[in-house]
Parts: C-alpha cells; structure tokens; sequence
C-alpha cells in the first residue's frame, strides 16, 4: 500500500532534485514558455453584446433572432431629456429635442431616430391628408400651438408613455441601431458618439438634464464593467496576496516567488484564452482574480512546509525538497480536483461561464506546473532565513480543538446536522433575479443613468409576432379585432408601460380618411379597406421607418410591442404567463404568439442555466469523488466524503436564501465552482487521517488528533486566503460576480467548519467499519 | 540656384495650387453636371411611357413578398418642372385599383393624390418627405420615377470601369430641404449616356444601399429603359428589385389623364 505511495515520494524528490540542479535553465524556460504563451492575449477581444450569455441552442435566443430578422433589430440609445423647470413642450425644450433628434441621426450605425418633433403626424383635413413632423422650429411656436402640439402628443398611443410622459414633464428620445457586427469597435464607438452627444446637449441648455440608456448601452456596459474589474480587482487581489504571503511567510523571497507563480498563471490562462478566441465578458473577466486566489494556496502550502522544515533544522535545499515531497500529492489532488469543478462549467447554457471555466482551469494546471517547478526554482537562489526553533504554540491549540471534538462529537453532530437540514430546508425561498439593469452596480454609469430613466419609461420590451394565419391576413377585420383586444388588455397589466400595436395605427387612420371625424377612430370593417390603409400607412412614412418595424413582408403577422416598467424577474414570469393564457383563449390555434424580446431571455436565463448545471455538477461530483476515492484508496472513505464535500454548498443555498433571498443566474455555477475548491479541506484531512491509522496503526480517535494537529493550521490559513481572494471577487461592478464570490466565500467558511466540527463526528460514528478491512482489500 | 530661390519656390507652388484650387473645384462641379445633364437629354421627347412591374420584396430573413404595380408617365419637357406619374397597383388583390397620382416638383414636396377603392375617395397627400420608403420597398418614390436634373449639386469625381463599359461617377448632393441623403454617387455610362449604378449615403455619410441598373433596353432608337432596378439596402440587408415588362410609348397620354378625378376611373 505505502508503495505507491513511496513512489509518488520518490518521483517529487527526484523532481524536485532535477529542478533544483538544472534551476536556470528550469526558470528560462518557464519564463519563455510563459511569454510564448501570454503573447496570444493580443487575440483577445472584449465583448459588447449581451447575447454572449447565451448559447446558441438557447430557445429564447433563437426564437428572438427569428422574430428580429423579421422585423426590425431592437439595438437602441434611448435619451431621456428632461427639463428642470417647464414641461417637454417648453420652448427650449423643444429646441434641445428637434437639435438632439438631428443630431443622433450622425450617431454611427444609427438608422432611424423617435422623438415627439419628427413625430409623424397625420391630420384628416377635408379631403386632404396632412402627413407632418409634430414640431418643426418649436421655439418659434406661439404658446398656444405649443400647448396644441402637446394635447396631440399626449393623445397618441404611439408617443404617450413611450417617448412622452402623461404629465409632459419628460420625453425621450429612441435612436434605433443597425450594427454591421464586424468587429467590436461598433458598439464603443456608437456609445461615445451618443455620449458625446447628451454632455452637448446638456451644456448648451443648462436648464435640461438629459440621461442615456439603451441596449446599446446595455452592451456598452458589459465591456466597461469588465475593463473597471480588470483596474480595481487585479489590483487589489495582488495587494491582498502580497499580505496574506507576508503575514503566512514572513519572508521577502517567498512572498517574491508566490507572486512570480501567480503572474505567470494568468499570463498563462490568458494568453490561452487568447488562443482560444476568446470574448471577455464581465464574469471571464474574473478569471484572473480567481486564478490568484486559487494559485497562491499551492505557492504557501510549499512554501510554510519548506519554512517549517528549516525551522527544524533542515538546510535550506533540502528543506526545499522535502516541502515539494511532503506536497506533491496534496497539491497535485486538489489542483485536479478545483480544474475539474471548473472544467464542468462547459455545461452552462452561458459561454462566459465556459470561458471563465476554460481559463480557470489553464491558470490553475500553470500554478500546478509553475509551482513544482519555477518556485522552489527561484526560491533556490534568494535568501531564506529561518530561525531553528520548536513552535508549540499553534500545535496544542489544534490539539484542544481535536480533543473537544471527540468529547463533544455526539451533540455537534446533532447540532451540525439539524442546523445543515434547517438552512438547506429554506433553499426553496430563494427567488431568481435576473434585471438586466441592475447586473451593474452604481460605479457603471449604465446604471445610475437606467435608474433615473425608468421613473419615467419602462425599458424592458417583450414583442408578440401575432400570426393572422395567411398572407395579408393582419387586414382581416376579425384578426384586427382580436389585435385590438389583446392590445387592451395588455394595457390593463400593471406591470405594462406602453403598448405599440397596429390596432392603433389603423384607428388613427381610419380617422384621418373621414377627415379626422372622432366617431371613425375604430377598426375599418373591411379587408380591403385595411389593406388600402397600410398602404398608405406605408407611403406616409418617413425616412428610416418601414411597415417591416410592425407588420412581416408577406402580411401575415404584425408585432406588438409592451414595454414594461421596472420589474422583477418574478413580476415578468406571471406577465408572460398571464399573457399565454389570454392567448390561449381568444387567440385560434395557429394565430397564438410566443413572446420573445432580451427580457424574455433572461428572465429564463436562471433556469436554463440551472437545467444545465444540473447535469455539469452531478458529472463534476462523480469525478471528484472517483478522485477521491483513488486519492483515499478507500471506496467508504470516499463516499463519506460526500457529505462534508456536498453539505457545505447545499447550507450555503440556505444561508443566502435566509439573508439575501435573490439570486441571478450565475447561482447555478457556484455549486461545481465551490465543490473543486472545498473538497481541498477534505482530501487533507482525510489524507492524513488514512495516513495516521494505516501507517501509524493509530485508532480513529488518535488519528484525528494527528489529522487536526498536521493540516489543521494549513487548513485554516487555506481557508483565509481563499475567502479573502473570493471577497475581492465581491468588489466587482457585475452582481453575477458578487453572488458568485459570496457564495463560495460562504462555502468555503462552511467547509472548514464541517470538517472541523461534523466530519471527526461522522468518522468516530463509522469507527466500528473496519477501516483496516477496506484498506487491506485496496492494497 | 540659389538658397534663395529654393525657400520662394514651395511658396510659388503653394500659391498656385491655392489659385488653382477653386477654379478646380468649379470644373468638377461643371463637368459633373454636365455629365448629368448628357444623359438626361437622351430622355428628352419620350412624351409618354406606360409600363408594368413586378415589386420583389426581401428582408433580411430571406423571406419575400410580390406586388404587381403599372406605372403611366407624362414628360414635362421644362427641367423645371418634374414628370406626371400614375401608379397604379394590380395585386395583391386587397390593394387592387388603389392609385397614386404624383406632380413631381424639383425642390418642394411633390403634389400627390391617393384613391383607395375601398374608401371610394380620393384624398391629397400633403408630405414633406421625398425620401421615405415608397409602399415598403427599399426605394423611395423618387427613386423609381425618375432622375430629375435639377434636384441635385454635381461634382464630377473619376471615370472608371463599369462592366463592359466606361464610366464617369459623379457625386450628386441633394437641393431639396428633408432629404434622407447627404449624397449619392452616381455611374454614367460614357457610350449610352446611362445610369448603371447609384450608390445612396445617409445622414452620418454612411453607405446606405446601392441600386443597379440592369437590362437596359433601347425602345424607338433612342430611349434606353432599364428593364431590372434592383436595390440593396446594405445597412438592414433588405432588398427590393423592380422586374419590369415591356415599355410602352407613345400611348397618347395628356395633361387631363393625370388630374385627381381619374382615379377613380382606373381598375
């Protein structure tokens, strides 16, 4: 049994040795190796489209590419203008809107622009059809043909709520985009045109506030909430590693040679991911910090062993060899078992996940690699001074621990297991949330400015492709009557801002043709009259706008548009269900629309992605166990595992639902993240509590007091650095990366606790197994 | 020479290319219409014209619609005044017998009037926009009915290949207020005196569709009728082509053909 074992000694000391005796030329190549690799980073682009979080084969994606190439593309700047004192309809006002409504047309990829002075304003005169901007030179109007405009303005469905408040205190301005998706400088480059645009707008007329938002920005957010991760949390991850290295090392040449593998790391991982072609997003933007956070651990395991060595007297290489010796296995099982956790991420629905995933892993195999190898390396040429010294102190503390344990491990664990069943009992509170808006936190000016926008609009359009069953079919009076119906009440739904329908349009002309006598604002009765109506619907509109923006080429289907207010993703599921149902009832089969729009996916993004992850976690908790069981050399053992391995994540679903409740979609990757991480504590633990009975013939009880007294400190200086690396992680501007840092920063604490607390218990419970039986049958 | 000869001679040639310069500007631009007025003088006396076509309508999903349309035309010959034009829709059969009656004007709105047969009335459309999509195409109405000389600054750019032929482009700027273009370019054949292609830019100067003429067809030996227009609008990958039967001249058509009160004779 220990042969193997002595092998695996054998192989680090002769590793270690080779590395130590050919130290430069290992330290070149890694150092070469490690700029071939990092170069490729060049190749790697930021991404500015929020369609990355979803993968190809998601539904809602497909159904919403579909309807979007039917209709027109739903990628916008929207400015909301408001004045500080007088009304949207005040004389300057109406300067600043016709000067910005001009402008924004110069926005690049823009193609069409909306506001309430290029509005299209029909009037039925006679036998005349005036067909106008609603405002031309406002600042010129008299106030009464001002305070007319407005009445007109807030009487049409297509402008009130949507571009106008109902108190025309505030109105907005919609540029519509058409991007050629070359290249990733479109997206920037129409941002800061836009934005360039407001700061002008706002210094010209001192007296209106003008805000941005959009999907444009939107997209334009997830590149510059990445790029602010990068700036601050990289930073601030090395601060935090160069502490935790100085306070657990004490040593200048060891703190040196821990960041010398964590640099290397992510060079490494992100030269890959350039390789790899990747498009950072906000969440593999966090790579790095996860990498450090996770290479450091390999780095100081090594490097308090080497110190510890030398404190017992050992010279300094040969400490350096025994450090690599006594961590070979502890650092190559949990390096495996962490890139398999993150491995099993490529089961998301989501690519950023399997880029943070894919990078991860690299970084994680490179501080594997680079820390056998570079570290004791370089750590071999700098100067190492240890006083020889017997420290006793932190030992007997371990050893209380252990002994209060065994006496008390009855009652803790009762008291473990009832307090794990009473939070893991609450995971069905929690609620997912996925607003889109709120994604960012108030350091992304995306936010601040979607903030104050929706007071006054609703910025989340869910779309219905209404099918009228043939070609031209959306004039039949009976279709339109449903329309119209279905429009009414979608504007009954309190989670409903604006609806855009063709029943209103039609209306609108039916009176205008009957020289705008009120009595004719209602459906045409007659197909004919309906087509005839679209076709002059179609000759009144102006540059820019097509029939295609609401109704498909053939006429067999028109759009409806809902916008809705500021929403939770909870609210939005019972919109979507309430609408299926009236669907389902007054629309004939064949006719019935699905609703599809950016809210729609991902208010279905959680699930997709938990769907998924349950299949990614189950895979990634038989690999880990397999490992473990191999590790252990023992099936029970590794079946015990389990549960200190899974009871952690599950109590921190508990916990969270206790005391924060929402949650967005990145909770369905934190269980297979943590699971690779926190199964670190259990493969040390339980490692040397096998080691202590097979080798030392100790009892369990003897064996846990060797298992406290050997890795307890390492665990819980493991445990530090690990939660302080994903509390950086909590910093970000992106809530998906904050949920996930918390999360497993609370899995990790869990971790410590249960093994410390529950997992003595469970072995001293199971003592009667013959443990010896079992290690004699793998042997 | 001497150094003092050599400092004053990038100053003379600076000087004269600052002379030289605006004289330049005004032979391109003199050029440039006279090229545009070439062809349009291969048009003159056609007098009337009558043709069907076929409007195809494809977005960017691939999917595309049909609608048969005739169009009857009476010149004016004063390039001051625009054409008279009829249009009149065939199918699908719910917009059948629905007309519209257009006097072009060079820089104001045209004059336009619609009868919808089902409304049994004619109705006078008063619109500013020129460049608006003309009944979902990818064509404005103005694209279709004809190249009017004066509505437009010239600037003479190049001459180039064009297929088999040789072609001058030129940049054409709209005079009237509204238009959705800030330029086109235009390539003129140098053997027929005809359009081949019009490249159309919007308001940010960014290319926004390219319309082909193709097919071109000499009727009475001397009007060329392109039988094939087709248009591209490049930023929302929409596309229209105008497939037309034969041309008919000559149909004895006059002023009292195109007023309001004959719509509602047409079908």
């Amino acid at each position: 049994m220990s042969t193997a074992r002595s092998r695996l000694d054998a192989f680090a000391v002769a590793l270690a040795r080779g590395v130590l005796r050919w130290r430069f030329l290992v330290i070149a190549a890694a150092l070469v190796a490690t700029a071939l690799v990092a170069m490729n980073a060049a190749n790697l682009g930021i991404s500015n489209n929020y369609r990355v979080f979803f993968s190809k084969e998601n539904p809602e994606l497909t159904a919403f590419e579909t309807f979007q190439a039917t209709y027109t593309k739903n990628d916008n700047f929207l400015f909301v203008v408001r004045p500080v004192s007088e009304g949207a309809f005040d004389g300057e006002t109406l300067e600043a809107v016709e000067a910005l409504t001009a402008e924004a047309w110069k926005i690049p990829f823009s193609i069409r622009v909306d506001s309430i002075t290029n509005f299209q304003s029909t009037r039925g005169v006679d036998d005349d059809l005036i067909v106008e901007d609603l405002v031309r030179d406002g600042a010129s109007l008299p106030p009464e043909a001002r305070a007319e405009k407005q009445a007109i303005a807030l009487a049409e469905p297509i402008l009130r709520d949507q571009l106008l408040t109902r108190d025309a205190s505030v109105t907005a301005v919609n540029v519509v985009l058409q991007y050629p998706e070359r290249d990733l400088t479109e997206v920037p480059a129409a941002a800061a045109a836009a934005r360039d645009l407001r700061d002008r707008i706002k210094a010209e007329y001192p007296g209106i506030d003008v805000k941005l938002t959009g999907v444009s920005m939107l997209n334009n957010a997830f590149a510059e909430s990445g790029m602010t991760d990068m700036m601050t949390l990289v930073p601030l991850m090395y601060l935090v590693v160069l502490i935790a290295a100085v306070v657990a090392l004490r040593s200048l040449s060891g703190t040196f040679g821990t960041l010398l593998v964590i640099t290397t790391s992510v060079l490494v991982a992100m030269g890959a991911a350039g390789l790899m072609r990747i498009d950072l997003t906000p969440i593999s933007f966090s790579a790095p910090t996860v990498i450090m956070t996770l290479a450091v651990a390999d780095s100081i395991h090594i490097l308090i062993s080497m110190r510890s060595a030398m404190r017992r007297g050992m010279a300094k290489l040969d400490a350096l060899v025994e450090a690599i010796r006594v961590n070979f296995l502890a650092v190559s099982i949990t390096s495996l078992t962490t890139i398999v956790g993150f491995l099993a991420l490529n089961f998301s629905d989501a690519p950023p996940f399997w880029h943070l995933g894919n990078i991860t892993a690299v970084g994680i195999a490179a501080a594997w690699v680079f820390s056998l190898t570079l570290l004791p390396a370089v750590i071999s040429l700098l100067p190492m001074k240890v006083a020889v010294r017997e420290g006793a102190d932190t030992r007997s503390a371990m050893l209380r621990l252990a002994d209060w344990v065994i006496a008390r491990h009855k009652i803790l664990l009762v008291g473990m297991v009832t307090a794990s069943v009473a939070l893991i009992a609450m995971i069905p509170t929690i609620t997912f949330n996925d607003q889109w808006i709120k994604y960012f936190d108030e350091r992304i000016e995306f936010r601040t400015e979607s903030d104050v926008a929706l007071q006054d609009f609703g910025l989340y359009p869910v779309e219905f492709s209404v099918p009228a069953g043939e070609a031209g079919g959306v004039s039949e009076p009976a279709f339109l009557e449903r329309l119209e119906g279905f429009t009414e009440w979608l504007r009954t739904r309190p989670e409903v801002v604006h609806v855009y329908s063709l029943a209103d349009i039609m209306q609108r002309l039916n009176k205008n043709m009957h020289g705008d006598d009120e009595s004719y604002f209602r459906l045409p009765d007659d197909r004919e009259l309906s087509a005839q109506y679209l076709l002059l619907y179609e000759l009144s509109l102006p540059f820019g706008l097509d029939l295609n923006d609401r109704v498909n080429i053939d006429k067999s289907a028109t759009r409806v548009t809902a916008t809705l207010g500021d929403v939770t993703t909870k609210q939005t599921k019972a919109f979507l269900d309430a609408s299926a149902a009236y669907i389902e009832a007054n629309f004939p089969e064949g006719q019935r629309a699905k609703p599809t729009s950016a809210q729609v996916m991902f208010t279905y993004i959680t699930d997709r992605n938990v769907q998924n992850m349950i299949g990614g976690t189950t895979i990634a908790i038989l690999a880990i166990s397999a490992i473990m069981v191999v590790a252990l050399r023992s099936v029970s053992l590794g079946i015990l595992s389990l549960v200190p391995n899974a009871l952690p994540i599950l109590t921190t679903f508990g916990l969270w639902a206790l005391l924060v409740e929402q949650v967005g979609f990145s909770v369905a990757t934190v269980a297979s993240i943590s699971l690779g991480i926190i199964v670190d504590d259990t493969v040390h633990f339980l490692t040397k509590y096998q080691r202590a009975r097979r080798e030392n013939g100790y009892g369990p009880e003897d064996a846990i007091r060797y298992a406290f007294d050997t890795v307890g400190v390492a665990l819980i200086v493991n445990t530090v650095i690990l939660a302080l690396g994903f509390l950086v992680l909590t910093y970000s501007s992106f809530k998906m990366n904050v949920d996930l840092g918390l999360m497993t920063v609370i899995a990790i604490i869990f971790a410590l606790i249960l093994d410390f607390l529950l997992l003595p218990a469970l072995l001293l419970i199971g003592r009667r197994q013959p443990v010896a039986a079992d290690a004699a049958q793998s042997a | 020479m001497t150094i003092q000869t050599l400092r004053i001679m990038p100053l003379a040639a600076l000087t004269a290319l600052l002379m030289a310069a605006p004289s330049q500007a005004v032979d391109a631009s003199n050029k440039g219409f006279e090229v545009a007025a070439r062809s349009d003088r291969t048009d003159l006396g056609f007098g009337d014209s009558k043709v069907a076509f076929e409007m195809v309508l494809t977005n960017a999903a691939g999917d595309s619609t049909t609608r048969e349309v005739s169009i009857t035309t009476l010149e004016k010959e004063s390039e001051e005044v625009g054409d008279r034009s009829l249009v009149l829709f065939s199918r699908p059969r719910d917009i059948r017998g629905t007309g519209l009656l257009s006097h072009a004007k060079i820089l104001d709105p045209d004059d336009q009037w619609l009868y919808l047969p089902a409304l049994k009335r004619v109705k006078r459309i008063s619109s500013a926009n020129k460049s608006g999509p003309f009944v979902g195409s990818e064509f404005a109405f103005e694209d279709i009915t004809g190249q009017e000389l004066n509505k437009y600054e010239y600037t003479w750019l190049r001459e180039e290949p064009c297929g088999d032929l040789n072609c001058d482009v030129v940049e054409r700027r709209p005079r009237y207020e509204n238009s959705g273009y800030t330029r086109q370019l235009a390539w003129y054949d140098q053997t027929d005196f005809q359009i081949r292609k019009i490249e159309y830019y919007d308001r940010k100067s960014a290319l926004l569709k390219t319309q082909h003429f193709e097919e071109y067809k000499l009727y009475d030996g001397q009007f060329w009728r392109s039988l094939l227009f087709r248009m591209e609008n490049h930023q929302t990958g929409k596309k229209t082509n105008l497939v037309f039967s034969d041309y008919t001249f000559g149909v004895g058509l006059e002023e009292r053909d195109f007023v309001k009160s004959v719509l509602t004779r047409q079908r």
